[in-house]
């Protein structure tokens, strides 16, 4: 069934998935395009980093002859929140807190890009080079 | 500057809210931030970026549980003063919500503040990386906050009621927004944010009040050490 997935950053998305309870099972073909991430004989990778499945476990990940991931429980092995609104269908993956704890331990500004009044996107690397007072304020 | 407004409620919020013929600013406020009829025209015009953060992203990438807030960032992209309360302090909590007036001693604390606070930035801006309002890295470290599984976890919440708010699904994300502050109930901005979007005007409301004054011993605003521990 299509389900709208929302993960970390990337924008939400709409995917063929299975979900059963706790576990959202994605075809692997679509894995890399929702979420960047591919499953590899070394186990689930991206970029340069792959991340060994628990050989004991691997049926909690994979089924179907590897045709089939459990992204929900590879969530929940990067100590990701991972929830889910079976009414309409979302899956929410948010960042874990230990990435987010390291970045901001390391004193390196995360970026981010987000639309001005006029809609024109900015990101905070476009200022590199400039001191940037970040400053949070709100309507309410 | 770079400001953001987290705002779900989007860049109509926002843009209604800096029109200058809406800023009927009450006069204990106006005296407090130190805004002349100039300032506030300015305001509706200003000339840095102002960007609109409906998701609340760089809420969670900066810890901004409350506002103002703010990160001082330098030429090289790294945090000098990780997230703190903008030049305010805890002078709400001497408010009173009927007339909306403040003792006269904490409304001159609360300007002396903000008066030293702006004078930080300017040394800063001035002098760089020479400025003793600018922390060392392990100074800066220990006071950046440290999110946890549950702030992870309240975080998610908050982004899923985000998103079906934004497709209409008012009374499914009111939900989530109910478990983003339980999950994590010293974060005002949850709280009033989520307080907004069910209905306009609660988040200065009774209900904001009565938990302002069930602090205790409690900040509102954390009180903020303005110069380093050490010189190191």
């Amino acid at each position: 069934m299509a389900v709208t997935l929302i993960y970390g950053d990337l924008a939400p998305r709409s995917v063929n998935a299975d979900p059963q309870g706790d576990n959202l099972w994605l075809n692997s073909a679509d894995l890399r395009s929702a979420t960047g991430w591919e499953l590899k004989p070394e186990g689930v990778c991206k970029g340069d980093v792959c991340v060994p499945i628990p050989p004991t476990r691997s049926v909690e990940f994979v089924r179907d002859g590897g045709n089939s991931f459990n992204l929900a429980a590879f969530g929940r092995l990067m100590g990701q929140p991972v929830l889910h609104d079976d009414k309409n269908a979302v899956w929410m993956f948010g960042e874990s807190a230990e990435s987010r704890d390291n970045t901001l331990a390391s004193l390196e500004a995360p970026d981010f890009g987000l639309p001005d009044l006029d809609g024109r996107m900015h990101r905070l690397s476009d200022y590199r080079g400039k001191k940037v007072l970040l400053a949070a304020w709100a309507s309410w | 500057m770079i400001a953001v407004a987290l705002d779900t409620a989007g860049a109509p919020a926002v843009r209604d809210f800096i029109r200058p013929a809406s800023i009927e600013m009450p006069a204990l406020l106006k005296d407090i931030m130190g805004w002349d009829d100039a300032a506030l025209a300015r305001a509706g015009v200003p000339t840095y970026p102002c960007l609109i953060d409906q998701k609340h992203i760089t809420g969670e990438l900066y810890q901004f549980i409350n506002v103002p807030m703010v990160v001082w960032i330098d030429e090289n992209g790294r945090i000098v003063r990780p997230t703190e309360p903008a030049g305010v302090m805890d002078g709400v909590r001497s408010l009173d919500p009927t007339t909306f007036t403040m003792p006269k001693d904490v409304v001159e604390e609360g300007k002396r503040q903000r008066r030293e606070y702006i004078e930080a930035i300017r040394d800063w801006v001035n002098k760089g990386d020479k400025s003793i309002y600018v922390l060392s890295r392990d100074e800066a470290r220990r006071r950046s906050p440290r999110p946890d599984a549950q702030d992870a976890l309240a975080s998610a919440n908050f982004r899923l009621g985000e998103f079906l708010f934004e497709i209409g699904k008012r009374d499914d994300a009111l939900v989530y927004f109910a478990e983003a502050r339980r999950l994590r109930p010293e974060s005002w901005s949850y709280k009033r944010q989520t307080w907004e979007l069910e209905q306009a005007g609660k988040a200065a409301g009774p209900e904001f009040f009565a938990e302002v004054m069930a602090l205790g011993d409690k900040h509102y605003y954390e009180p903020v050490e303005l110069r380093p521990r050490s010189s190191g």
